[in-house]
């Protein structure tokens, strides 16, 4: 049977990684390389790692860490920011990156996600997208939710997917930082609105978030989070304990 | 040494990290001397079945692999490389595999139901079949491997494992010293490593 995925998120600014709480206020965490194994000896199903970096040595430090990453811990990595071209998939991909998660870049250039696709084939291709609701509609944010690009968001998500993205994350900045739980009625509508994966973000405080996710949404395939896991507020195991108590098929 | 086919498909990088990883010398290579060379051949692959079976007709490969395996060398295809292992698929058109293994290469949404989602993407458990593989000896029925993809294997009796996805995926295929599996070993964390740790200790 397949399982639900857990994915603890690693935002990586100078070679560290760092979390920030409605996208400010970053602070400083531990170590990539680290933290990635640790997780996966702890039974995360997958890892995201996000380079915020906006520097060319900063971008060359992550590849850096990506390689080595990718040299230590076999599970799937999905990398992300950054990722404006063809050539930037290709950066990471041969790095060790399983999947390549595109989001300003795909606003800047909605032919992006088309082109990967094409070269890489659907299942490399992740459209995340930052989503924020102004006056009761949802719309897509850009440069790491600064930015109101204006567009209507499951429309957008609906038609990157129909592009060739062959996975959603959906991160809520409304509920991103504030640890009260996961974006339901915002994720119930991109379930409706598209048949690939949809990963959950932003918004995750405690193990019972979980539960209410998979139980509430079992269409929904995976939860990530960032900071939780970082501070150790919720451990992976524990996590997928309480899961499989609540019928909700994980890998353990 | 066990050599990884370079035809210029997908990312070979986590596959010979991950034979490093279990202390197995590995080298991605396209070249024909090479892969004769090596004791074992593992053959890759991602994207579209068409480009890939055109890359190992036009670069050789394809006839270094068939001869190497008609010698008892161990040859282990992986996703897309399983696949080729087979007679022929049906993905976009209808086109010829290596024909190590019989059996045809089907859209996975012929057997499960309409509303799941294709591909099939992430960890799911085996189930064995028949007499239990060589490559899963060091496993338990139900371990989780990770899987990625819209086609599986069909009509094929050397089924070896199969994964429950609203209906049976082939997982894994095997006839004597020719392996597949469907789903990513590299990937799959300390299941994936003890499937190639298995693969290396093979005999002829």
């Amino acid at each position: 049977m397949i399982t639900k995925r857990i994915i603890p998120c690693l935002d990586v600014k100078d070679g560290r990684v760092v979390k920030g709480v409605n996208f400010e206020g970053l602070s400083d965490v531990s170590s990539p390389v680290q933290l990635a194994k640790m997780y996966s000896d702890l039974g995360a199903d997958e890892l995201v790692f996000y380079d915020i970096t906006a520097s060319v040595e900063g971008r060359k430090l992550f590849t850096d860490i990506l390689t080595e990453v990718a040299k230590t811990i076999f599970i799937p990595l999905t990398v992300g920011g950054g990722i404006n071209t063809v050539a930037d998939f290709d950066r990471v991909l041969k790095c060790g990156a399983d999947k390549v998660s595109v989001n300003s870049g795909a606003i800047k250039n909605p032919d992006l996600i088309y082109e990967a696709a094409k070269l890489y084939g659907n299942q490399c291709v992740v459209i995340s997208a930052d989503v924020k609701r102004v006056d009761g509609v949802f719309r897509v944010f850009a440069k790491g939710g600064r930015e109101n690009t204006g567009m209507e968001a499951i429309e957008w998500i609906k038609r990157c997917v129909d592009n060739g993205a062959g996975e959603v994350v959906l991160n809520s900045i409304d509920t991103d930082g504030v640890k009260q739980g996961f974006d339901l009625p915002m994720l119930e509508a991109v379930l409706n609105a598209v048949n690939v994966p949809v990963i959950a973000s932003g918004g995750a405080g405690s193990i019972s978030d979980f539960v209410k996710l998979f139980k509430t949404l079992p269409s929904v395939d995976a939860g990530l989070a960032a900071s939780i896991f970082h501070f150790g507020e919720i451990k992976i195991a524990d996590l997928k304990k309480t899961l499989k108590e609540n019928n909700i098929p994980v890998r353990i | 040494m066990v050599a990884i086919v370079d035809y210029g498909v997908g990312n070979l990088f986590s596959l010979k990290s991950s034979l490093e990883a279990i202390g197995v010398d590995a080298v991605v290579t396209g070249d024909a001397k090479e892969i004769e060379n090596a004791e074992r051949i593992i053959l890759p692959g991602v994207g579209a079945f068409s480009d890939a079976a055109k890359k190992l007709n036009e670069t050789g490969l394809g006839t270094v692999i068939i001869s190497e395996a008609k010698k008892g060398k161990p040859v282990m295809g992986i996703c897309l490389g399983m696949q080729l292992l087979l007679e022929k698929s049906f993905e976009y058109g209808e086109h010829i595999g290596l024909g190590l293994i019989p059996g045809e290469i089907r859209y996975i949404g012929d057997v499960i139901p309409k509303d799941l989602k294709i591909p099939h993407i992430g960890w799911n458990s085996l189930k064995f079949v028949g007499e239990k593989s060589r490559i899963f000896k060091y496993l338990n029925e139900g371990d989780y491997v990770y899987f990625v993809h819209s086609y599986h294997a069909q009509n094929c009796p050397n089924v070896t494992a199969v994964s429950e996805y609203g209906g049976k995926l082939v997982a894994a295929v095997g006839k004597n010293n020719v392996y597949g599996c469907q789903f990513h070993p590299e990937k799959s964390g300390e299941v994936g490593l003890k499937i190639l740790k298995a693969f290396c200790e093979t005999e002829e």
